[in-house]
C-alpha cells in the first residue's frame, strides 16, 4: 500500500486516470443499479479524492464543476430515487454554506457562537413573510404573497438583512469573551427562535407556531422551481460564490486581522487593528451566508416554522465545523457533507434496515434505540473523540506558503528607498 | 524637541498605587530606558501609555496630540509600537503574516476590493509580502518566513516581535524587557542593534530592562521607577552613583553602612 502510494505521488497522469476510472466505476453503479445509496456516497467521495490529487488548482476546479454539475445529476436521474438523492446533495450544500460561515466566526476569528442558526432563520423568514400573504397583516401598501421571481432579490435582502442582525447581536454581545460569549449567543439563538414563535400577537407577523405554509417557489421567466433537483443548481450557485468569497477573505488584511485577534487580542490592537469593528465584520459575513441560505431553504421547503431553528441545529453547525477542521475551508465542507450525510442518509439507512429486520423477526429491536434517534448522541460522542484525538480535525488548516525567491527580489525595492541593509551582519542569533 | 511627555500620571489598582505621578519627557531620536526592581510599575507605565490600561491622573501626549481616552488601536495608528514582556505573537500563523499584520494600519483594502480582488488589492497585498519579507531581513528572520511562529526559537520569537513592531512604521517604540532571557552573546547582539534600529529608522526607543550592562551602554537617559514613583533620571553615570538608586536595588544598608 505504501509503495502505491509513493508510486502515484507526483505522478499525475495516473492520479487523472485512476481518478476517471472511479467516477466512472461509481457512477456507472449508481446508473445501473438504481437507489443505491452506496453508489452515491462513494460517487461524492470522489471529490475528496479529487482534493487529495495533485493536480493544479484550476483543473480541480474543472474536474468538480463537471461532477457537481454533469455527472451526479445525470446519473442518478434515471431512478426512483433522483429526486431524494438530490435532496440530500441539496441540504448538504445548504450545510455546507452554513458550515463556512460558522468557520469565519469560530476558525478564524475565535469567537465561540452557539446561535449561529438564528441568521439562518431569519433569511428563512424574511423570504417566508413576503413570498406569503402574511404580509399582508402588516403591510399598509404592497401586493402579497410577492411573486416568485423575487425570489432572486430575496437571496441578496436575506443576506443583508441577516448581516445587519449579525452587526446588531454583535455590540452588546462582543463586550464578553470566550466562555460568556458563547452562553450570550446561544441565549440570542433562542431568543429569535422563541420571537417568531410569538410574533403573531399583537400583529401579526410570523404566525407563531402555525408557521407560514405554502412559500412561492422561485421563478424565472415563467420557469418554476418546485423540485431538489431543481433547488440543486440554485445552492451549487451560491456555495461557489461562498467558496470563492472564504477563499479571498482567508488570505487578506482582513482574514488576518481576524486571525490576528484570534489569536491575541491585546498584540492585535497594538498593530492598530480595530478589535470591534473587526470582530462585527465576522459576524455579519458569516451571518449573510447563513442568511442567503435561509432564503433558500424556505424556498425549498415551502414552509418555515420556529421548529426548524433549534439549538440543535446550532450545535450541528458547529459539530461540522470543528469535525472539519476549525478555519479550514476543504475541511469544513467535508465535516459539512459528512454530517449531512450521517443525518440524512446513513442514520435513516440503518434504521429502515433495523426496522426491516425487527418486522421480519430476526431480532427484536426496540423503537427508543433507533440510530435516527440518537443524532445528539452521536454528534456529542463525535465531538468528545475529535477534542481527545484529533483536535485540528479531518483536514487541518493549512497556512499559506510564499514563494521566497520572488519576494526576495520585491523586498530590494523597498531595501532602496528606506535603509540599507545587511542581512549577514544583521541582528544574527 | 521631547516626543513623548508624560505628566502627573497616575494608575491605582484597588489600594495599590501602580503608579504614582509620574513625569517623564523623553526626546526626539533618544533611547531611553526604563528600569527598577520588580513591581516597580514599568510595565503598568507601557500598558497606560499604549492604551490597555486608562489612568487615573495625568496626561500622555506623543508629540502635541493627547493619547489620553484612546484606544490601543488608536494609539498605534497614532505611531506607537511595542513590545511585549511575555512575548504575544500570532502563534498560529506563519512568520511573514506575522510581520504582514503590523502592515495593517497602512493597507486599504476593503471587504468589496477583498471579495472582488481587484488590482489595486492584489498589488497592494503583494506590496504587503514583499515589505514584510524586507523586514524580516532586516531582523535576520529571513529564512523562516514560512514557519509557524511559536515554532521559532525564544530569540527568534523576540526578534520577530520586533520586526512587527517595526512594520507599523513607529516614531516611538517600546520595548518592555527586549533581552529577556537571552545569552550574553545575544544580548551583545541586541544592543547593536539597537543602535542600528535608531540609525536607520529615524525612532525614537523606550525600553524597559534589567540587564544593567545593556542599560548602561545604550541608553542617553534613564528614569527609575519604585513602588510607581520615579525616583530618578538621568545619565547612565548619574544613576549609577545615585544613592536611591543604590537603595531601591541593595536596600539601606548598602547605603549608609552601619
Amino acid at each position: 500500500m505504501h509503495k502505491l502510494t509513493n508510486k502515484l505521488k507526483g505522478n499525475k497522469l495516473a492520479q487523472i486516470i485512476l481518478l476517471v476510472l472511479y467516477v466512472l466505476v461509481t457512477s456507472l453503479s449508481l446508473y445501473l443499479a438504481q437507489a443505491s445509496v452506496t453508489a452515491f456516497l462513494l460517487l461524492l467521495f470522489s471529490l475528496l479524492l479529487l482534493y487529495y490529487t495533485e493536480l493544479p488548482d484550476r483543473l480541480k476546479w474543472v474536474i468538480a464543476g463537471v461532477v457537481l454539475i454533469g455527472v451526479i445529476p445525470f446519473v442518478s436521474s434515471t431512478g426512483p430515487g433522483y429526486q431524494s438523492y438530490m435532496e440530500v446533495a441539496t441540504v448538504v450544500g445548504i450545510y455546507v454554506a452554513m458550515a463556512l460561515g460558522l468557520n469565519i466566526v469560530v476558525g478564524l476569528a475565535g469567537l465561540l457562537d452557539l446561535g449561529f442558526v438564528a441568521f439562518f432563520a431569519i433569511g428563512a423568514y424574511t423570504y417566508g413573510i413576503f413570498a406569503t400573504g402574511q404580509a399582508a397583516n402588516f403591510m399598509p401598501f404592497g401586493d402579497f404573497p410577492l411573486s416568485g421571481e423575487s425570489f432572486w432579490i430575496f437571496i441578496l435582502i436575506g443576506c443583508f438583512v441577516a448581516a445587519l442582525f449579525g452587526v446588531l447581536l454583535g455590540i452588546p454581545v462582543l463586550r464578553v469573551k470566550g466562555d460568556y460569549l458563547a452562553i450570550v449567543t446561544l441565549g440570542f439563538g433562542e431568543i429569535i427562535r422563541i420571537v417568531f414563535n410569538n410574533l403573531d400577537k399583537p400583529v401579526n407577523i410570523t404566525n407563531g407556531a402555525m408557521g407560514l405554509a405554502s412559500v412561492k417557489p422561485p421563478e424565472i421567466f415563467g420557469y418554476q422551481f418546485v423540485y431538489p433537483n431543481q433547488f440543486y443548481f440554485i445552492v451549487l450557485a451560491i456555495l461557489l460564490f461562498v467558496i470563492l468569497a472564504v477563499r479571498r477573505f482567508e488570505y487578506s488584511r482582513i482574514g488576518r486581522s481576524w486571525k490576528a485577534v484570534r489569536e491575541n487580542e491585546i498584540a492585535a490592537q497594538s498593530m492598530g487593528i480595530h478589535l470591534v469593528r473587526t470582530k462585527l465584520l465576522a459576524f455579519a459575513i458569516g451571518a449573510s451566508f447563513s442568511g442567503m441560505m435561509g432564503v433558500v431553504f424556505a424556498a425549498k421547503q415551502t414552509f418555515v416554522d420556529p421548529t426548524s431553528f433549534t439549538l440543535l441545529e446550532s450545535i450541528t453547525i458547529l459539530v461540522m465545523v470543528i469535525l472539519g477542521g476549525m478555519g479550514s475551508v476543504p475541511g469544513v465542507i467535508l465535516g459539512a457533507a459528512v454530517i449531512t450525510i450521517l443525518n440524512l442518509q446513513v442514520l435513516t439507512e440503518v434504521t429502515n434496515y433495523l426496522n426491516q429486520l425487527s418486522l421480519n423477526g430476526v431480532i427484536s429491536f426496540p423503537e427508543a434505540l433507533a440510530p435516527a434517534k440518537m443524532q445528539r448522541f452521536i454528534f456529542g460522542a463525535i465531538l468528545i473523540v475529535f477534542a481527545i484525538y484529533r483536535p485540528q480535525g479531518l483536514i487541518p488548516a493549512k497556512n499559506p506558503v510564499f514563494d521566497e525567491e520572488s519576494l526576495k527580489e520585491g523586498s530590494k525595492k523597498h531595501r532602496k528607498e528606506q535603509i540599507t541593509v545587511e542581512p549577514d551582519k544583521g541582528f544574527q542569533a | 524637541m521631547s516626543i513623548l511627555t508624560v505628566s502627573n500620571l497616575t494608575k491605582q489598582f484597588g489600594g495599590l498605587v501602580a503608579v504614582n505621578s509620574v513625569d517623564i519627557t523623553v526626546e526626539k531620536g533618544s533611547i531611553t530606558a526604563v528600569i527598577g526592581p520588580n513591581g516597580a510599575g514599568k510595565t503598568t507605565f507601557f500598558n497606560l501609555i499604549t492604551g490597555v490600561y486608562q489612568p487615573d491622573k495625568g496626561n500622555v501626549q506623543l508629540g502635541s496630540t493627547s493619547l489620553i481616552g484612546k484606544k490601543p488601536h488608536d494609539i498605534a495608528r497614532q505611531g506607537i509600537a511595542r513590545t511585549f514582556q511575555n512575548i504575544r505573537l500570532f502563534s498560529n500563523i506563519t512568520v511573514l503574516e506575522n510581520v504582514m499584520t503590523g502592515l495593517h494600519k497602512q493597507l486599504r483594502a476593503g471587504l468589496v476590493g477583498t471579495l472582488f480582488q481587484t488590482k489595486t488589492v492584489r498589488e497592494e497585498e503583494k506590496r504587503a509580502q514583499e515589505e514584510a519579507y524586507h523586514w524580516l531581513e532586516y531582523v535576520g528572520l529571513a529564512k523562516h518566513l514560512n514557519e509557524d511562529a511559536q515554532n521559532l526559537s525564544y530569540g527568534a520569537q523576540r526578534r520577530l516581535e520586533i520586526a512587527r513592531a517595526l512594520a507599523t512604521k513607529p516614531k516611538l517604540l517600546l520595548l518592555d524587557e527586549p533581552a529577556a532571557g537571552m545569552n550574553p552573546r545575544e544580548t551583545r547582539e541586541l544592543t547593536e542593534f539597537i543602535h542600528r534600529m535608531r540609525e536607520d529608522l529615524d525612532v525614537t526607543i523606550v525600553l524597559i530592562e534589567h540587564d544593567m550592562k545593556l542599560v548602561m551602554e545604550i541608553s542617553e537617559q534613564i528614569f527609575v521607577l519604585d513602588h510607581g514613583e520615579k525616583i530618578a533620571e538621568g545619565k547612565p553615570a548619574e544613576i549609577r552613583n545615585n544613592v536611591k538608586v543604590i537603595e531601591a536595588y541593595l536596600g539601606k544598608s548598602a547605603v549608609t553602612p552601619a
